[in-house]
């Protein structure tokens, strides 16, 4: 075959773009966290939570999250003796000063701190158009704001109410897991403020993590398990009643 | 008149689609992003984005290494399990550059009574006070020290 200079350099560009192609789907090269070795997921213990509101106000500081727009909140929940289906639910702008006293008498009162479930199959990330909800490689569901539309179907879509229109960026936000605080080794900003231990990070792929034993000696539920959302935050000791 | 060639056809329809194909490949690798398909169906460069959010809360560990004395002191009381940052706020611009950036020392009267203010909805056991009848005009600090509550003389805890 006689290929003459011109033709070289005309085909050399060509190449390139394949060569592109070939390496594009090459998965996993972050250089110093390994993600598929991490499979995050959170525990949360409502017979510890006291509505302190910490980890409402850490997480607004860690993540700029703007007032009266909550991607952790805390909910107080009291279930009167004899309507266990329907409790009264309150929670004064996300408890993020905290509760003031509880004027329900009888019945049970207890806090339930929430916040995004990083769903394995989450319906939030089903229901984009663009592909900007999208799961990491362990486990977090994160959004894209560069190719979000802001057309809010997954705030719509998402059955926990985890998600909110970021006024500011016109686009849809929600918890991170304070995913640059994983990756560096720490733990999320709402675990790290909460005085009681009430949440807990877990990483599910490492042996040695805590969360494996407690899983195994307590009786863990996760929020709306009908939905099949495989939610991967663990409640321990939460109340049927709670939605 | 020349011969009729179906062949000639064929070949100008097969230029036509290559042409096509070309044209797709390269509109695609314009309009995808370089990152996508790194980790996953998504652009890479959104984790890179996402993780390089600096940090608010520095951590306890980075606490504890210029302060052995004080995760010392509070390793011995019930307070032990709480975090520095939960009581003393976000502070990782002090742990970058501890000689500028100084924190400010947490109102104690307010920093109490954010854990244990009575409320019904709180665990049973978690110590609660009115704040009103506990306190007796006096601060929490004149007989609790924050960093181990316990109260040292007359053996209550």
């Amino acid at each position: 075959m006689n290929v003459s200079r011109r033709q070289i350099l005309l085909l050399l560009p060509a190449a390139a773009v394949a060569w592109e192609y070939v390496l594009a789907d090459n998965p996993e090269s972050s250089p110093n966290f390994k993600m598929s070795d991490h499979w995050w997921g959170m525990l949360i213990d409502i017979s510890k939570c006291i509505g302190c509101g910490s980890c409402v106000r850490a997480c607004a500081t860690e993540n700029d999250v703007p007032e009266t727009y909550f991607r952790t909140w805390v909910e107080r929940y009291h279930v009167s003796d004899w309507h266990i289906e329907n409790p009264e639910v309150d929670s004064p702008k996300g408890g993020i000063d905290g509760f003031p006293q509880s004027k329900a008498e009888g019945g049970k009162n207890f806090f339930v701190p929430k916040m995004c479930n990083h769903c394995v199959d989450s319906p939030c990330s089903q229901v984009c158009p663009v592909g900007a909800t999208f799961h990491t490689p362990d486990g977090v569901v994160l959004v894209d704001y560069e190719y979000c539309l802001g057309c809010r179907y997954c705030i719509q879509a998402c059955p926990y109410g985890c998600r909110f229109f970021h006024p500011k960026k016109r686009t849809a936000d929600k918890c991170t897991l304070c995913y640059h605080r994983i990756t560096k080794g720490l733990t999320t900003a709402c675990c790290e403020a909460c005085p009681t231990g009430a949440r807990q990070l877990a990483d599910l792929k490492n042996p040695n993590d805590p969360i494996h034993a407690f899983l195994k000696t307590h009786t863990v539920q996760v929020l709306k398990p009908h939905l099949a959302t495989g939610s991967k935050l663990f409640y321990n000791g939460l109340d049927g009643s709670v939605r | 008149m020349g011969e009729f060639k179906d062949s000639a056809h064929l070949i100008r329809l097969a230029g036509v689609f290559l042409l096509g194909l070309i044209l797709f490949l390269v509109i695609r690798s314009v309009a995808i992003p370089k990152s996508f398909g790194q980790y996953g169906p998504f652009r890479g460069a959104a984790l890179v984005e996402l993780s390089s959010r600096p940090l608010a809360f520095a951590g306890h560990e980075a606490c504890e290494n210029c302060h052995p004395d004080v995760a010392e002191l509070k390793s011995k009381g019930v307070h032990k399990s709480i975090n520095c940052e939960s009581c003393h706020g976000p502070l990782a611009k002090h742990a970058d550059d501890p000689g500028n950036v100084k924190p400010v020392l947490p109102e104690v009267a307010q920093l109490c009574i954010r854990c244990h203010s009575e409320n019904i909805a709180k665990p049973t056991g978690f110590p609660q006070v009115n704040a009103k009848e506990h306190f007796g005009g006096q601060t929490c600090s004149s007989c609790h020290k924050p960093h181990s509550p316990g109260l040292d003389a007359g053996g209550k805890k």
